[in-house]
């Protein structure tokens, strides 16, 4: 068994406007997604992250560069994303007005789903994200987290090879949310669904993803496992000290700390290699200096840090 | 690997925390952008858990199981047929609000009925030709207010929020979601046209045994109106313009088909020429005649079935185009 790639992207360039005004949304994007991987697309508002994934479902034209998709070109067959993906896009007008059981049976039957299997899978997909008790009502009269829910279930319905979910989780309450990954994981692992997910979400990256693409200002800047990722960028570790009152200045160890660190007010923020985030951790907690301590805490990089690292600006990531 | 205890506690933290996190130099990635598998074996991922993370990793979360072991190329999933897809577009469609649809039963008619009522006063009833037209012209008016009007504002809305992205990445011929749509506000129209025609028939005193013509006409002039409505809805940069143009197609629907065609000025009559929903109006109006032309009954409709067919197709394309830009 090869590796088979549910998608091999190569040079991706697609600029929304034109003149000056243009902007260079996907920059020489090269990306591979392999069957049966869920696969995150991070980055913060702005990096490129939809315009790539509609460039995936046919619903831009990329200025340059070529998607395949199993091996075939999707600009010789441009029926096949629709053929083989669920999409979930971010606008949901089309399904607004619908109840959530018809909503998605309806969508199922556009799948191809049987008038006899319709039913059965559409009750199933409503037991498995928690939405059979608002089956009934349409989704514009569901608060924003359970619409946001339901038009998964419509992207999920039909078992599609691929799925392309655009933020996939945003507004979803913790249980929701953990509804959505287990459900993804599970056609993952059962039936090798290859999933394509955009999140600005630092803890989905590393709680689900199997691989993932940091996207800045329209280009790839990393692309690995969560993990690989963060060994990659640096051994720093972060740690955190907020402070009761003002530390003493005089204190060699605060002075150390003091030149390093980002303050926000007395939160200080220190990237240090382990060894001497130890001993200073040490020394802080030990000395004179553990008076004015109220708080610390002492981790490992996260996906937010390499982002930062790798030259990501913006800050607009979320951490919860 | 998060701690964030007490600043009290902190020996015995750091003590705990001598086994390093994992820096082993060895899973140092190759710079750049890296699609190397991550390992000799394809696909053995690493299980999410044993990575050090961030945040609060106490959320529960799924356990990662074992790939499946077997993972041939998809099977390539069939694009769904034309019935289904218009079948599954038009229930989707006709369960919106069912509520807000029966007022719009009521304008439809509403207008064509007043304006039935208020030529009635005026013209001439002895004139069968004239009340035939007025009567025709009135009852495919409200398949205009449906077809042009309606769908002209649905599709502007959708293009606007940009959730034609929705239609587009299902595996649909997208005329089914032009006709799906139409025919659900159709749905609600359609005892319209029967109320609005008899109404009609009833006040000029007209034959109603050709009315059977209804059918064919009211299907023809829908799906040519419809896709004129759809196409007029997708190409308007602004959803408010989609729905000032599909207005005016009503109105001049409304004008070109009431008013009898030998009263109209000379460009009337040409625009009333190229006007598809004459020829829907011409049809119905020779139903309420005593001697019926079917010869030119039948090609009225054929006029109305070809532009019908090439409405729908333009607005298929102009659908996919919009969307897809």
């Amino acid at each position: 068994m090869g590796d088979v790639l549910s998608y091999a992207v190569r040079g991706l360039t697609r600029r929304h406007g034109v003149g000056g005004h243009s902007v260079l949304a996907n920059d020489r994007i090269d990306l591979d997604v392999r069957q049966g991987e869920v696969f995150g697309v991070l980055g913060p508002n702005g990096a490129g992250k939809t315009t790539l994934v509609r460039q995936l479902m046919g619903l831009l034209r990329p200025d340059a560069g070529t998607i395949t998709m199993f091996g075939r070109d999707v600009r010789a067959a441009p029926d096949l994303p629709a053929r083989l993906a669920g999409y979930l896009g971010q606008d949901d007008l089309a399904l607004a007005e619908l109840p959530v059981a018809t909503a998605v049976a309806t969508t199922a039957r556009m799948r191809g789903v049987s008038r006899a299997a319709v039913r059965e899978v559409r009750d199933d997909i409503l037991d498995e994200l928690g939405l059979t008790a608002v089956a009934d009502r349409p989704l514009a009269r569901l608060s924003g987290g359970q619409r946001r829910l339901a038009c998964v279930a419509t992207a999920l319905v039909g078992d599609r090879p691929v799925l392309v979910l655009d933020e996939p989780t945003t507004g979803l309450d913790p249980i929701a949310r953990r509804a959505v990954w287990g459900a993804l994981q599970r056609r993952r692992d059962t039936t090798g669904t290859t999933v394509v997910l955009i999140t600005h979400n630092v803890l989905e990256a590393e709680s689900v993803l199997d691989r993932v693409a940091v996207l800045e200002s329209g280009r790839v800047i990393a692309c690995d496992t969560p993990g690989q990722l963060k060994a990659s960028v640096s051994g720093d570790v972060r740690l955190d000290l907020a402070w009761r009152h003002e530390p003493p200045a005089d204190d060699p160890t605060v002075a150390m700390l003091a030149g390093l660190a980002t303050t926000n007010g007395r939160r200080w923020t220190v990237r240090l290699d382990p060894a001497t985030a130890r001993e200073a951790l040490g020394r802080l907690t030990t000395g004179a200096a553990l008076a004015a301590l109220d708080d610390f805490s002492l981790a490992t990089p996260s996906l937010e840090d390499v982002y930062l690292t790798l030259g990501g600006a913006s800050r607009d990531l979320e951490r919860t | 690997m998060t701690i964030v205890p007490d600043a009290r506690d902190a020996p015995a933290i750091l003590a705990a925390l001598q086994p390093e996190p994992s820096m082993d130099p060895s899973l140092e990635p190759s710079p750049g952008l890296s699609v190397e598998p991550l390992s000799v074996e394809p696909l053995s991922v690493k299980p999410l858990s044993v990575e050090p993370s961030s945040g609060p990793s106490t959320v529960p979360l799924p356990l990662p199981i074992p790939m499946p072991a077997r993972l041939g190329p998809p099977k390539m999933p069939l694009a769904t047929r034309f019935g289904t897809a218009f079948g599954a577009v038009y229930r989707g469609q006709l369960a919106r609000s069912k509520v807000g649809r029966i007022p719009l039963l009521f304008v439809a008619s509403f207008q064509s009925i007043g304006i039935l009522v208020l030529l009635r006063g005026i013209l001439d009833v002895d004139n069968t030709t004239a009340a035939g037209q007025v009567v025709a012209g009135s009852t495919v008016l409200v398949v205009a207010f449906v077809a042009l009007n309606l769908l002209a504002q649905r599709f502007g809305a959708l293009r606007a929020a940009g959730a034609l992205d929705y239609y587009l990445t299902l595996p649909i011929p997208p005329a089914a979601v032009v006709l799906g749509t139409a025919a659900s506000y159709a749905t609600f129209a359609a005892p319209g046209t029967v109320i609005t025609a008899l109404l009609g028939a009833l006040l000029y005193n007209l034959p109603i045994t050709g009315l059977w013509l209804l059918l064919p006409v009211v299907v023809l002039s829908g799906v040519c109106l419809a896709g004129l409505g759809a196409v007029v809805g997708l190409l308007a940069p602004r959803p408010e313009l989609a729905t000032i143009a599909g207005q005016l197609g009503m109105s001049i629907v409304l004008f070109l088909g009431v008013i009898p065609a030998d009263r109209l000025p000379e460009i009337g009559r040409v625009a009333r020429d190229v006007l598809p929903s004459s020829y829907a109006v011409d049809a119905l109006a020779a139903a309420f005649q005593p001697g019926v032309d079917w010869s030119k009954v039948v090609v009225d409709l054929a006029v109305c079935a070809a532009v019908g067919i090439a409405a729908l197709a333009v607005a298929a394309v102009t659908l996919r185009r919009v969307g897809t830009s």
